[in-house]
């Protein structure tokens, strides 16, 4: 590994931790702005149980103790207690609900990006045919859809209509739709990234030597092209694992899944502000890890990426 | 031999006559090699002549104006409005048969009225649980929608244009310290933020707004435009940075600074007027995803508050009676496609047409 990577990645770790830190920082603040605190609710309590409820969760000390305090919690993984869950702790919410976001995430990661990429090269292996076409119809078509709406319509055609799956998420094989609903909108971006670089690659010099040489066009496709065409790609897994993980908050609320989303958007209607705090936190880490991830990634995939 | 009046007469070499041949007749050869065969064109012309020979662009414009137009105009005489429950008389429910109206019904009262040879407009799309006409609340909901979309794009744009060509101007530690300061809050998950704010200033801003016109609008559309106007400039300031750093090279900003014009009249004068093309662009493109970010704030609960409908919240509404009612939740939804696919689409019809890198 040359020093110029080596140095380039400890840039972007630092300014990766850095982000954390940030959002950190930002949750803390913008949370401890809102007026009443975490226990003004349609009942009031009485001043002195309110006393004793901010002595317990340490709401009476200085606001910068209470920063630290929490930073210092937060390295340690500890969120502290949820508010409306009563003896429960936020990171051990957290974990239960990301087990099965985590897999529903993935596997719809993992779906997008085989699904892209294949339509992608088919779509520029047969350029300009009615393959194509309908590749870009149908790709254009799903980006203009929030996520939302594909799994409104998906539970409207599929639970509703023609009931073939589970409405439930949390019954068997009552992950299909969410999981289709969600890796929609990946897979058709990556469908066009890897048809424009696909594109890109087969009018490259190389490939037309390796087709004088008589290679057979299945080689010419995977061996010389797709390996080249991919890289843009690797830049797309962060935002991807993002939009994923923010789309899942609404998915998993349509199709009744039991995972990070259900927990936040409870928490968000409940007021539930350590909860809330703390799945921004978590989520966020994981997204900002991910682009880190992906951007390294690039530059060690394509070295011809300039690093200055 | 006597010489034509019309010839003239030969130049001696060494004269230093003017050469009387270069005021001879033109004759109809050169007349017609001065002929101009095309109008001469200009930068926005020939953009525009590109654009209407892309059809899917000119059909989306079609449609966006469309759109724009029956959202603008159609609230202004319908014979209902977004808020009025119908059956509802001073607060009180008079009439129940005006709740959930299936496309084309009408409720009992209206059917009197009809009976006794009265004109009642029909509710083209029914009505929703409150009694309230459907279709102008999908109307009313595209409205909001898309001036959201259009708000927003343009605090982006604002902020963008004037963050990035400084940075791009001045260069050097200036740039270095504001490219940071993009860099960072570039890393920043911006949906995750925008739910955090609008969570909470949902709380703070909710008492201070109480009985202005800002209420209305709700927390939910003032923290989409603050959050906009905080995090999504950077895209577009970085975007505009790239533009100037290579326009800086130009000629024409070296001689506007020789004869001592200052760094803001360069920037707002030369600079900016030469990266329009991409700054019309990218705003286009910037709506749909405004819209995008809208809707799905809407539909977490955090968007308008009620009684005022955006596409979002009509179909996150839609939501709870979505087994009976599914075309409550299906019309708004195909509203948003519309409107994101043809704004995409002619976003992209744009780049064709104005970004002079493409051009053939």
């Amino acid at each position: 590994m040359d020093s110029k990577l080596a140095f380039y990645i400890v840039k972007r770790v630092l300014l990766a931790a850095f982000t954390v830190f940030l959002v950190i920082t930002i949750t803390f603040f913008v949370m401890k702005a809102i007026p009443g605190g975490p226990f003004l609710s349609e009942k009031s309590p009485s001043p002195e149980v309110m006393a004793q409820l901010e002595a317990k969760y340490g709401l009476d000390k200085p606001i910068f103790e209470q920063y630290t305090t929490y930073l210092k919690d937060v390295l340690h993984f500890d969120f502290g207690p949820s508010i409306k869950n009563r003896g429960r702790n936020v990171t051990d919410l957290i974990l239960e609900g990301f087990q099965t976001s985590g897999k529903l995430g993935i596997i719809a990661a993992m779906l997008a990006i085989a699904c892209g990429l294949t339509l992608g090269a088919l779509a520029a292996v047969f350029h300009d045919k009615v393959l194509d076409k309908v590749i870009m119809v149908l790709s254009t078509g799903s980006v203009a859809m929030p996520s939302f709406v594909i799994a409104t319509i998906l539970l409207l055609a599929f639970c509703v209509k023609i009931p073939i799956f589970p409405s439930n998420g949390s019954t068997a094989g009552g992950l299909v739709l969410p999981v289709i609903a969600l890796s929609l909108y990946p897979m058709a971006y990556i469908t066009r990234l890897t048809r424009s670089s696909m594109l890109d690659v087969l009018g490259q010099d190389y490939i037309r030597t390796a087709r004088a040489k008589g290679v057979s066009p299945a080689k010419v496709i995977f061996k010389h092209s797709l390996k080249n065409a991919v890289t843009p790609v690797i830049t797309y897994v962060g935002p991807m694992i993002a939009y994923i993980l923010t789309g899942s908050l609404v998915v998993e609320q349509i199709f009744v899944v039991p995972g990070i989303g259900k927990f936040f958007f409870s928490s968000i209607i409940n007021r539930d502000y350590p909860m809330v705090m703390g799945t921004t936190i978590f989520l966020a880490t994981i997204m900002v890890i991910m682009t880190l991830i992906s951007d390294i990634c690039y530059k060690i995939f394509d070295p011809r990426v300039d690093l200055s | 031999m006597k010489k034509s009046v019309n010839e003239m007469p030969k130049k001696n070499p060494l004269s230093l006559q003017l050469n009387l041949q270069s005021f001879e007749p033109a004759t109809d050869e050169e007349k017609f090699m001065q002929q101009r065969m095309r109008e001469s064109t200009t930068f926005f012309k020939d953009g525009m002549r590109r654009l209407k020979k892309n059809k899917i662009a000119m059909t989306c414009l079609i449609i966006v104006l469309a759109v724009v137009f029956i959202a603008a105009f159609v609230p202004l005489f319908y014979p209902y409005s977004y808020e009025d429950q119908l059956g509802v008389v001073a607060g009180q429910k008079t009439d129940a048969s005006y709740n959930n109206l299936k496309p084309f019904e009408y409720g009992e009262t209206e059917l009197e009225r009809i009976e006794n040879g009265e004109f009642i407009f029909p509710h083209i799309f029914g009505t929703d649980a409150h009694g309230r006409d459907y279709a102008i609340r999908v109307i009313y909901g595209t409205r909001i929608s898309l001036l959201v979309g259009f708000f927003a794009s343009i605090i982006v744009l604002i902020i963008g244009a004037v963050y990035g060509s400084i940075s791009g101007y001045y260069g050097g530690k200036v740039d270095l310290v504001m490219m940071r300061i993009v860099d960072i809050i570039y890393s920043l998950p911006d949906l995750l933020m925008i739910i955090l704010f609008a969570t909470v200033l949902k709380q703070t801003l909710e008492p201070a707004l109480e009985g202005t016109a800002l209420a209305k609008l709700g927390t939910g559309m003032i923290s989409i435009f603050i959050v906009f106007a905080l995090l999504y400039w950077v895209g577009m300031a970085r975007l505009i940075r790239g533009q100037i750093l290579t326009i800086k090279q130009q000629d024409y900003v070296l001689n506007a600074r020789s004869i001592g014009a200052k760094g803001s009249h360069i920037i707002r004068r030369h600079m900016l007027p030469n990266c329009i093309s991409v700054i019309i662009i990218s705003t286009a493109l910037q709506i749909p995803s405004a819209i995008f970010t809208e809707s799905y704030l809407s539909f977490l609960g955090l968007g308008v508050s009620m009684p005022m409908p955006s596409l979002g919240s009509l179909a996150s509404e839609a939501l709870s009676g979505v087994y009976s009612y599914s075309y409550r939740l299906i019309i708004p939804a195909v509203m948003i496609c519309l409107i994101v696919l043809s704004l995409n689409l002619l976003g992209d019809g744009l780049r064709d047409a104005f970004d002079p890198k493409l051009k053939k």
